[in-house]
């Protein structure tokens, strides 16, 4: 009898302790855009660190994932590399969400050709060429070059899924607000896809992330006016005269608060800006790192 | 119950009483009544639940003609989203329709062997191995067309991307062919041996009995089971996202990148607000599907249900 009160004592307490740690420890759900995923794991294990309490789970599956958790209400923060579209934000609104945006650093769009290729600047008329369904260049002789390793000589436009933010992004900066894209794009269900695929593929021609890029890949020189041409990296891309850089932004459902507040203002930080920067992108404003 | 009207007032007290193996008795009988009709439940639920998602869409903005008569597929432009699923269609369609051509000779060839040449140890091993085929999961196939065959077409064609209508071809076939053997084994196992033994009565070899007799006589049941073959052609989604490039693209050879209807509703629906009208576009699409493969599939069924009857 006494070994079973003892027993009972002992789950009872053991209960109250796990129950208590349950309570303590608060889960911030983070989900969407793939350019982001990988900074976003980055400030949540460093977050670790800082408070231990609080837990940020951090999801992928592209800014379509993100603002869709948000309008259907099922994540604390949502990962955008394109801003919400106005019927977004009204469905959002619709279910009771209020989706507050913030700017929390820059990314360059790369355009990445295979090592084979022998190009080395694109203007963005070019590129518009390439992708849009009105384009012409169809062949790399179109545009002037034989590629090794090419023998058919057509250019493999690889792309994104449609609901992604770099799809979008690219969209808006290179095809125009009515342009739209070819039809026959391969299109990757990530950035590393498209990474990987370019570097296999010496017809290939494809856009991601600066942070994607690898050694075994080429970026071309992206120009405005045909005239200079333009680097993809850090620095040119937060200074604004890398013409296809884009926010990357986070939405949290109105104003933050508590928890999430105190997570948001991490991510702004100087610690949390050389984290972005660590990882490829440009901060949202000078910040000296170690 | 006859017991009872026999012999009302002998019986004990305690007979009538409704004990466990009563109550168990009831339970089974619901239970394996309500697993009998469940089939019909769950599939009128699916077809009303599919139809539920995809209204926002249907009465909104779709338009038959663009839905079925352009290529276009660009249902996530802010100004002017674009739901044409022609070049979707074409891409299952051609897909699942080289899927067939590498399929059908190869189950009926198996099929043939297995069910006239083989007997007793032979045939039973062969039988399981064919089963154990079937079962290896669809996204196995769809890395195999990933990692295997796209750069083997690289090389053996020389083209420049290897997902393409080719590679998802030859997977989707290798992946129908196991399930199409076994229906066309049984269809040739039901001509009766009076038949085959009449030819051979009659001096006619091995393969003039199999090409005049048996083929003829199971005709109906090879059919049934290349059209369930296409049944899962059509159906089939991992396996084809992975191995056919995901390219909205009318195919003008097996050497283009496609996308298959199934792929499309895969890789977008994960990412679409509830409710949008992107969301019910892919329903709708879904809706399409259902219909295409719930007729291929009654068809098939009517087909070897009438060999049966014969």
């Amino acid at each position: 009898m006494k070994n079973h009160t003892l027993l009972s004592l002992m789950i009872a307490v053991s209960t109250l302790i796990t129950g208590t740690d349950l309570l303590a420890r608060t889960a911030i759900q983070n989900k969407g855009s793939d350019t982001l995923v990988n900074v976003a794991q980055a400030w949540a294990e460093a977050y670790q660190n800082v408070e231990p309490n609080v837990v940020i789970a951090v999801n992928g599956g592209g800014s379509g994932t993100g603002i869709a958790a948000m309008i259907n209400g099922t994540v604390d923060i949502a990962n955008a590399s394109r801003k919400m579209k106005k019927r977004e934000i009204e469905m959002a609104k619709g279910r009771g969400q209020d989706p507050m945006v913030h700017i929390v650093g820059y990314d360059a769009l790369a355009v990445f050709l295979n090592q084979n290729n022998p190009i080395k600047t694109l203007t963005i008329a070019q590129l518009n060429d390439i992708y849009n369904r009105k384009g012409t260049a169809r062949k790399w002789s179109d545009l002037g070059v034989s590629v090794p390793g090419c023998k058919s000589d057509q250019i493999v436009v690889v792309s994104r899924q449609n609901n992604s933010g770099t799809y979008a992004y690219f969209k808006k900066a290179v095809l125009g607000k009515k342009g739209k894209y070819r039809s026959g794009t391969l299109d990757m269900h990530g950035s590393k896809d498209v990474v990987d695929l370019v570097e296999k593929t010496p017809c290939a021609i494809g856009y991601s992330g600066l942070a994607y890029a690898t050694d075994h890949i080429n970026m071309a020189c992206i120009s405005k006016d045909g005239k200079t041409c333009v680097n993809p990296s850090v620095a040119t891309a937060s200074d604004g005269r890398y013409p296809i850089a884009r926010p990357l932004f986070m939405y949290t459902n109105g104003e933050p608060m508590g928890e999430i507040k105190t997570y948001m203002e991490y991510v702004k930080s100087n610690v949390g800006q050389c984290t972005i920067l660590d990882k490829g992108y440009a901060s949202i404003r000078d910040v000296s790192c170690n | 119950m006859n017991r009872s009207i026999s012999a009302p007032t002998q019986m004990p007290d305690n007979f009538d009483k409704r004990d466990l193996a009563w109550y168990l008795d009831m339970a089974v009988q619901v239970l394996v009544f309500v697993s009998g009709i469940s089939a019909i439940i769950i599939i009128v639920g699916i077809f009303v639940y599919i139809t539920k998602e995809g209204i926002v869409f249907l009465v909104g903005p779709l338009d038959l003609i663009e839905f079925f008569t352009t290529p276009y597929w660009e249902p996530s432009d802010e100004d002017a989203p674009e739901y044409g699923i022609l070049a979707l269609i074409a891409g299952t369609a051609s897909v699942t329709g080289l899927a067939m051509i590498v399929a059908i000779p190869f189950s009926l060839g198996s099929a043939i062997f297995i069910g006239e040449f083989t007997s007793g140890r032979t045939r039973e091993i062969l039988k399981v191995v064919i089963e154990l085929l079937a079962a290896i999961p669809s996204v196995v196939w769809g890395f195999i067309g990933l990692t295997i065959m796209n750069p083997l077409i690289i090389d053996v064609f020389d083209v420049p991307v290897g997902l393409t209508v080719l590679n998802g071809g030859i997977i989707l076939g290798l992946m129908a062919a196991p399930i199409m053997t076994s229906i066309a084994e049984d269809a040739l196992k039901a001509v009766p041996d009076r038949y085959r033994e009449a030819a051979e009565a009659l001096g006619a070899t091995r393969w003039q009995v199999i090409y005049k007799v048996v083929l003829p006589a199971a005709k109906n049941g090879l059919l049934g089971a290349i059209l369930l073959g296409v049944g899962r052609g059509f159906g089939e989604t991992m396996a084809v996202l992975m191995a056919t490039g995901h390219a909205v693209n009318t195919p003008g050879s097996i050497f283009d990148p496609v996308r298959a209807l199934t792929a499309t509703i895969a890789a977008e629906l994960g990412e679409t607000a509830i409710g949008s009208d992107h969301y019910g576009a892919l329903f709708t699409i879904g809706i399409f599907l259902f219909l295409i493969t719930f007729v291929i599939n009654l068809s098939a069924d009517l087909i070897v249900r009438g060999i049966r009857r014969s």
